[in-house]
């Protein structure tokens, strides 16, 4: 750094001389261990994350047993009669608890926005890749970073305020009443409710998935060789035909692997859902616009309450709500990541969506 | 995001060589068979053409909605005004928002950057691969489970209570992740011969990463700290049992400093009886809105300034 003229009677031994400056410098000494001291820190933080969810849940995955995956009850127990012991762990007297509601809802939600987003999102990048010219393409872009940008607050807002009560006025009365009344369309009919509820928050969480997984797809059809679409022009493809058969297959497991990114935003999605499903504990959505609720939509809904249960055992059983939340999407995660990683090793969007 | 021009080029001659252009040079004889595969690509492409819609639809309709019912009621004193039960303005909730994203900018942009630049200069493949999997685990977290466990270990067992500390410290490290994969992924994307110029003229390690690596890294580090501030500005969830929520001005203390921001005013005020009160929730999502586009064309003018300077044009 102090001079850069190497001295020409040491040029015999280059490396040696050069080695020598490079201890010598006094930039940044030890960037590498203070710089991997910092790396190793999200490793702890996951390591903490799960220790806290495990020892704070560990006495209500005791006395929940293996029936809370099958119960549908909800109760948190009477607060103003003594607590009682049962097995060793202090909770109220009854209390019982189950995660089958929950979880069902958390599925079917996710699974309705992705039903929305992944045909729209495709068909979208599509278009945007193969159709909209290059500043088009881009304007196109800045809508999707707003999708991404915008905080779930806001789209509750927007979800509870206009859409909620829009679609439960004029929409969803039509579906309802003209939906055949065949086995396997019974959930389109009954009361349509006033807009919080499944299918409202189905819609509001594909709205949040649908940047993820048309940006993930539009970089990978841009990634497609050229070559290899030409070659289906040159035998007589129409384009539609070239993309179907040709492009689509080439990104077929990163589009799958942006889908599962996507499911797992929206199982993991809290706010909005927490705004737009009308927090209903303890049932499973009767029909498509019932109002139910997710796990991450009562843990962020019943921590204030759960507080007030003087044993814990409130918030503990919350804890193993948590990690039951935080396995099911780790699992979607590692099947994203797998799928992803096998087309496009470098520079994919993580995860939120930002 | 950077097309290389040769490759759009040939790529729109691919497209103009559909088959109608086919047809009109009289090659081919069109017979009922061509004329159904035309009518398919013409439906097929109309109906992506209308999921494009789909998707620019959503954006506008949330944009103007909450433009259309913050504006017209929208007062100034909200700016400088604290919060007053139902009422009153967002001045504690903009300044509590801003202390969060200049601590997240500290906190988590350092973390990234320095675990950015472990992972793509010092690591050793296995050892990389390893903190490169927990940091994407960890960015696959649900941010009420960040919000959960930085209740249940900052506020309650470090008797931190509802503070600007636990709240940093929760949605900092949710948000390390994004800033370290981008550093990363900006730092290897720097060309070798630019360091191996370095180390030939002698110049130390650190000076060629300071000065070299680094500097020509910087559009994709600003890019993904730029991502840490919008998480910073729009998350809810890791907040509201971290921070806790103040209608005063925050407190710049590390612990007992509970602070409001202002996802926290839409997710509390909304479905409030009182008028003022979902307005003001209006008002603070407008704000956020207003941030987020701001982030946007930050990010824009960074990533088309560094594209001007970058070999590839």
């Amino acid at each position: 750094m102090s001079s850069t003229v190497v001295p020409t009677e040491r040029h015999d031994q280059p490396d040696a001389n050069l080695r020598h400056r490079k201890k010598g410098s006094r930039s940044y000494p030890g960037i590498n261990i203070v710089s991997a001291i910092a790396a190793i820190i999200p490793v702890l933080a996951l390591l903490a994350i799960i220790a806290v969810l495990l020892s704070e849940s560990l006495p209500a995955i005791k006395l929940n047993g293996i029936s809370f995956f099958t119960k549908f009850a909800w109760r948190p127990g009477g607060t103003y009669s003594l607590p009682i012991k049962t097995d060793g762990i202090l909770h109220p007297v009854g209390s019982s608890f189950g995660i089958w509601p929950l979880l069902a809802g958390t599925l079917e939600s996710s699974g309705i926005a992705l039903l929305i987003a992944i045909p729209v999102s495709i068909g979208a990048a599509l278009a945007v890749v193969k159709k909209l010219p290059k500043g088009l393409s881009n304007g196109v872009g800045f809508f999707l970073e707003i999708l991404t940008g915008i905080p779930s607050v806001v789209y509750g807002l927007w979800g509870v305020m206009t859409l909620g009560p829009t679609l439960s006025r004029d929409v969803f009365p039509f579906i309802a009443n003209h939906a055949p009344s065949v086995f396997g369309f019974n959930f389109l009919k009954g009361n349509v409710g006033h807009g919080e509820g499944l299918i409202t928050s189905g819609i509001i969480l594909a709205i949040m998935v649908i940047p993820i997984i048309s940006a993930t797809t539009r970089d990978l059809l841009r990634q497609v060789p050229t070559v290899t679409e030409e070659g289906g022009t040159a035998i007589g493809m129409t384009d539609w035909e070239t993309t179907k058969k040709i492009t689509l297959p080439w990104v077929s497991k990163g589009v799958v692997g942006a889908c599962i990114l996507g499911l797992a935003r929206a199982l993991g999605e809290t706010m909005a859902v927490a705004m737009v499903s009308g927090s209903v504990l303890g049932t499973i959505p009767s029909n498509l616009y019932s109002t139910f609720t997710t796990i991450a939509a009562t843990i962020v809904s019943q921590l204030d309450s759960a507080l007030t249960d003087g044993t814990g055992f409130y918030v503990k059983t919350l804890a193993e709500t948590a990690l039951v939340l935080m396995l099911i999407t780790l699992l979607a995660n590692i099947a994203a990541r797998l799928l992803v990683k096998r087309v496009a090793s470098a520079g994919l969007p993580v995860g939120r969506g930002v | 995001m950077s097309e290389k021009p040769s490759v759009s080029q040939s790529k729109s001659y691919a497209n103009q060589l559909n088959f109608s252009t086919l047809s009109n040079l009289g090659e081919v004889p069109r017979t009922m068979n061509d004329r159904r595969r035309g009518l398919k690509a013409r439906i097929a492409w109309s109906l992506s053409y209308f999921t494009l819609l789909l998707v620019i639809a959503p954006a506008i309709l949330i944009v103007g909605h909450v433009v259309l019912q913050a504006l017209p009621h929208f007062q100034f004193s909200v700016l400088t005004t604290n919060t007053t039960g139902l009422g009153g303005g967002l001045k504690n909730e903009i300044a509590g928002t801003l202390v969060i994203v200049v601590g997240v900018l500290v906190i988590a942009g350092g973390l990234g950057i320095l675990s950015g630049i472990y992972l793509s200069n010092y690591a050793r493949s296995k050892v990389g691969n390893f903190l490169r999997s927990s940091s994407e685990v960890l960015a696959g977290i649900p941010s009420i489970v960040f919000g959960y466990v930085g209740y249940i270990a900052l506020v309650v067992h470090f008797h931190w209570g509802f503070s600007l500390g636990a709240g940093l410290v929760t949605l900092s490290l949710m948000v390390v992740p994004y800033v370290s994969k981008t550093t990363e992924v900006a730092l290897r994307q720097v060309p070798s011969g630019y360091s191996e110029g370095g180390e030939a003229l002698g110049l130390s390690e650190g000076y060629i990463l300071r000065r070299i690596t680094l500097k020509s890294a910087l559009p994709g580090v600003v890019t993904g700290i730029i991502v840490a501030v919008a998480i910073a500005t729009g998350e809810t969830a890791p907040l509201l049992y971290t921070a806790g929520y103040s209608q005063n001005l925050p407190k710049l203390a590390v612990t007992h400093s509970p602070l409001g921001y202002l996802t926290y005013a839409v997710w509390t005020f909304y479905n409030q009886p009182s008028k003022a009160a979902v307005q003001l929730s209006y008002d603070a999502a407008f704000l956020l809105i207003l941030g987020v586009v701001l982030l946007i064309v930050i990010s824009r003018i960074v990533v088309s300034a560094s594209q001007k300077h970058s070999e590839n044009r």
